[in-house]
């Protein structure tokens, strides 16, 4: 047997090769400094990022297979990978008082966000389940480790469990998924999945469909849709805010992106199979995150809740599985990672260290005690719940408007009422926020310059992308132009 | 461009919303500066409003002012302003009525100053951007946005008790309408370009579309929900009476002068000219819920004990009078309607001033607080009358020429109707007479009232610029009804010309599908 060695094209993986790079020198700068002043090894890291976003706009435009056909750089991953480099950016700013607050500014927590945001990308620009499925653990081994990151606090040693546990699980459905459609089309590629799918004539083999099925738990588990999001609230209740806020966005991503290649591209011929499966889930999603979080008293929990509802509108785009559904999705999370990093920056400014400050009557008077920070909070807000002029808004104008394209009337309505659901539990913040008087001291918020620069970016773009969506929404379509 | 060479509706649309940002700006100890500035805002505005009057072609048909820049030019959003007959005198309603909002809170508002007169002035162009879009992308932006200063101007300064859920209430009631209007937009938005293959937002455009009676139908169903919600129309009001009762007196002032205007607005700009089958065949359905409005809001204003929810429950009915001559689908009574939309708004206003001047002075509201104010104060007394007697529809005052229109359209058209219609304007006399005299008339009662003061020169302002108005429409009306008759005569020959298309349509597409089936017979 002939063991072929690949060109090693390490053009494509440039931003990958740079990020990663970055987590190494951030992992050996870190050993240099004194004791609580790891502040520079966060610094490394952005400028990491910074590098690697730059490579990335170099490669768009070029689709090109790379590696053996095991990674695809094409301009949906690129813009999948954008998202998740501003995501961690984001993050990494968010936490450099964050961890110092309480007590945890240790040069390992950026190396982290760092290699679990190459595993991202990675899931992004799989062309193979095997690198998928690659990116995913590398992905989730980080995210693992972060989520315990307060190693002295028992929630997060909890919420570290529970993920590692219930993760393993969820990757071994995956791999099982993985090794039934291998065994169901003697192929992982997924240009080659689909090449036999569209020659096979016996279209409902049950071993392509359980492992079609379980392929679905296993991304279903990561982006936390009904009924496999019963960690969920806990994980992100118990992680350090900046990880859970890196987890709500960057996870999501990179997931969506895999699950819409294998599903929409590999196993495309199965689309009238899987589509009902999804239509179900979707609404279970959509409708049991809204309504449970009207219950919610801590905000974590809450913004867990709101985010197993918006895996559910984004869904509602996979399910019109036309042209507008795709890019409507890439649109959305765009969009989505603007607020929600930002309504989770809020929250880690306002809290206190431990568990300080995270419950919703926590917030009352906050409004007009700090009329900034209040007003930050209420944009984001609305623009999570989808009320102009907010990035949230034309984000779930363009799902619906796929889904009422593709014909799928019924979702739509279903999708709207409950976004009516959810605008009753973000507006219970507002209410604390500005009617009700504060019940104790809020005096004591540390404004930290790198915080500001995070909630500037973040509301800055739920703003431009709320008014001036065009050129993000053209980013958008010519990103599925060319999915193959 | 337009007659004005100036983009006029923008400057109105955008310059409170600008003033907001200048007053967020400003420092927050100088409340009298920043009452002074909000005032100035919303009088450059009004001042503004003005050429529109002026320089509004009344024998042009179609929009005027008209601006028109490509927003997001793929999915064919156009930032896309015009008016005609039928939203000039709103328009102006809203510019007229915001500066009197910032002098009648003057003394009222004395906590969070700058964030209220934001608030205000936000709402101001929210109300004005729902008027004058001609893009339904634009619109239901701007339809959404209106509800957040709303629902903090009743959330924040309302009454402590019950002001959160007054607020909360009011947004969730509206959101559910404009909710399923905006999936009615997306299916109408794809249905134009399945049949025209151009993928538009713009009014104007998708008023030329035929579409099956099946479509409009489900569609102006959805529509309908909406407007009802935000008219409000029986059964759809219940959110209403809460939140006027809990919102302080100037959001009380907007939500029943401008607010509630934008639901019968909405049927006469996108619900009837969009889908003219299905509004004929829900003009029973509606004119009945509107007469159930006319009778129930009456009956229930008789027998309320706060001052304010009377009034609220006074709209209720003074509305359903405005879609009932909407739906009567002829000129005098869409004519009336948008006299009567004014008129609500100039007396129902006023009402919830005087209401609020007397809460300032005794802290409470309820009717049998009162008694024998007439004395006390005299010159309120004499402002107090003429508005209640507009509110009736007096001849010689506006309601009065609005009710007649209406009813005479409605007569017109199906004269059961205008019968049950008309006992709502006995009914309107009995509450407000009732009430009038509970609280003027008579002995002074209780203690407290003997030393009220009279009217301050401030409030005689505000008062007295609203009854000028109020005389104005009663005795010439003709100087506001000449804008509207020629959008009005339009608006109908375009709807029932579109009608007749639509029918002829469904008509052939019948007789080709039997011709076809007896060839597959044969």
């Amino acid at each position: 047997m002939d063991l072929v060695i690949p060109k090693i094209d390490a053009l494509s993986l440039c931003p990958e090769i740079v990020l990663s790079i970055t987590a190494m020198l951030v992992l050996l700068v870190t050993v240099y400094l004194p004791k609580g002043r790891k502040d520079p090894a966060a610094y490394v890291g952005l400028l990491g990022i910074f590098i690697a976003l730059v490579s990335l706009t170099l490669l768009w435009g070029k689709p090109r297979y790379a590696f053996n056909n095991m990674i695809m750089v094409d301009n949906f991953s690129i813009f999948f990978n954008m998202v998740i480099l501003v995501t961690a950016a984001l993050s990494i700013l968010m936490s450099i008082t964050y961890l110092k607050e309480e007590g945890m500014s240790h040069g390992e927590f950026y190396a982290l966000i760092l290699f679990s945001a190459v595993g991202m990308m990675f899931m992004t620009a799989g062309a193979n389940l095997i690198t998928i499925f690659l990116g995913l653990e590398t992905m989730s081994i980080s995210i693992y480790v972060l989520a315990g990151f307060l190693r002295d606090s028992n929630r997060s040693n909890e919420s570290a469990l529970k993920y590692l546990l219930l993760g393993a699980f969820s990757s071994a459905f995956l791999l099982y998924g993985i090794a039934f459609i291998y065994g169901a089309t003697g192929t992982t590629d997924l240009k080659g999945i689909s090449e036999f799918l569209s020659r096979a004539t016996y279209m409902k083999d049950p071993m392509l469909l359980a492992g079609m099925g379980l392929l679905l738990v296993g991304f279903g588990f990561k982006i936390a849709t009904v009924p496999f999001h019963m960690w969920t609230p806990d994980v992100y209740e118990g992680a350090p805010t900046s990880v859970t806020a890196f987890m709500s966005v960057g996870v999501k991503a990179a997931v969506f992106a895999a699950f819409l290649r294998v599903f929409s591209h590999a196993l495309w011929d199965l689309q009238p199979d899987w589509n009902q499966l999804l239509w179900i889930l979707a609404v279970l999603t959509m409708t049991l995150g809204n309504v449970v979080a009207i219950a919610q008293t801590n905000i974590k929990r809450m913004l867990a809740y709101s985010s197993i509802a918006h895996a559910g509108y984004i869904m509602v785009g996979m399910i019109a599985s036309n042209e507008l559904g795709t890019s409507s999705i890439l649109f959305y999370m765009l969009a989505y990672a603007f607020t929600n990093l930002g309504a989770f920056g809020v929250v880690i400014l306002f809290g206190r260290k431990g568990e300080g400050n995270l419950d919703i009557e926590d917030y009352s008077g906050m409004g007009f005690k700090y009329p900034v920070l209040g007003l930050l909070m209420a944009v984001f807000l609305f623009s999570l719940a989808g009320i102009p002029p907010t990035a949230g808004f034309v984000g779930k104008f363009y799902i619906f408007g796929a889904a009422v394209k593709a014909g799928y009337i019924w979702l739509a309505i279903i999708g709207v009422m409950n976004s009516l659901v959810s605008v009753y539990y973000y507006l219970r913040v507002t209410v604390m926020m500005y009617m009700k008087d504060p019940v104790e001291d809020l005096e004591g918020l540390h404004w930290s310059p790198s915080m500001i620069v995070a909630l500037i970016i973040a509301v800055a773009g739920t703003l431009l992308i709320g008014i001036f969506p065009s050129p993000y929404l053209d980013l958008a379509k010519q990103s599925v132009l060319h999915l193959m | 461009m337009n007659q004005l060479d100036l983009p006029i509706l923008t400057l109105l649309t955008f310059l409170p919303a600008i003033g907001a940002l200048f007053i967020m700006l400003s420092n927050k100890e100088g409340v009298a500066q920043i009452r002074w500035m909000a005032l100035v805002i919303s009088m450059a505005n009004f001042i503004c409003s003005l050429p529109l009057f002026f320089c509004f072609k009344a024998d042009y048909t179609g929009m005027q002012f008209v601006e028109k820049v490509p927003w997001i030019k793929e999915y064919g959003m156009t930032y896309f302003l015009g008016i005609d007959g039928i939203s000039l005198l709103l328009i102006l309603l809203t510019t007229f009525f915001t500066p009197i909002c910032v002098i009648a809170c003057w003394k009222d508002v004395t906590k969070k100053v700058k964030e209220f007169m934001m608030c205000l002035l936000l709402l101001e162009t929210g109300m004005i951007g729902v008027f004058v879009s001609l893009d339904l992308f634009l619109f239901y932006i701007f339809w959404e946005v209106m509800l957040i200063p709303m629902y903090l101007l009743i959330g924040v300064w309302g009454n402590p008790a019950r002001r959160v859920y007054a607020a909360i209430k009011f947004f969730l009631f509206t959101m559910f309408g404009s909710l399923l209007m905006l999936v009615a937009i997306l299916v109408l938005y794809f249905y134009n370009h399945s049949v025209t293959g151009e993928y538009t937002f713009n009014l104007l455009k998708l008023y030329e579309l035929n579409m099956p009676s099946l479509y409009q139908t489900w569609l102006f169903l959805a529509f309908f929900v909406a407007f009802a919600i935000k008219v409000p129309m029986f059964p759809f009001h219940t959110w209403l009476p809460d939140a006027h009762t809990e919102a302080p007196t100037v959001g009380s002032v907007l939500l029943a002068a401008v607010l509630l205007k934008m639901g019968t607005y909405g049927f006469l700009r996108f619900g009837m000219p969009l889908f003219p089958v299905a509004t004929h065949q829900f003009v029973p359905l509606i004119s009945i819920l509107a007469i159930i409005g006319i009778i129930y809001g009456a009956l229930v204003s008789m027998v309320q004990k706060d001052l304010k929810r009377l009034v609220a429950f006074s709209s209720v009915s003074h509305l359903g009078f405005v879609v009932l001559g909407l739906f009567a689908l002829n000129i005098q009574g869409i004519q009336g309607g948008i006299i009567q939309m004014i008129n609500h708004g100039l007396s129902t206003g006023a009402l919830f001033l005087i209401v609020g001047m007397i809460y300032e002075r005794r802290h409470t509201r309820m009717i049998a607080d009162f008694g024998g104010l007439a004395k006390v104060m005299p010159v309120f007394a004499a402002f107090f009358m003429i508005v209640t007697l507009s509110s009736i529809g007096l001849p010689g005052l506006n309601g009065f020429v609005g009710e007649f229109l209406i009813l005479l359209g409605t007569f017109r058209s199906n004269v059961v109707y205008a019968v049950f219609a008309a006992t709502g304007v006995i009914f309107a006399a009995v509450y407000m007479l009732w009430m009038f005299q509970r609280v003027m008339f008579g002995e002074v009662t209780k203690e407290e009232n003997r030393h009220l003061k009279d009217l301050s020169l401030r409030e005689i302002g505000i008062l007295a610029s609203i009854l000028i108005f109020i005389f104005w429409i009663g005795i010439y009306p003709k100087t506001f009804l000449s804008k509207t008759e020629t959008s009005v005569t339009h608006f109908l020959t375009e709807f029932n010309k579109k009608y007749e298309a639509c029918i002829q349509k469904e008509k052939n597409y019948l007789v080709l599908n039997t011709s076809e089936e007896l060839m597959t017979k044969k």
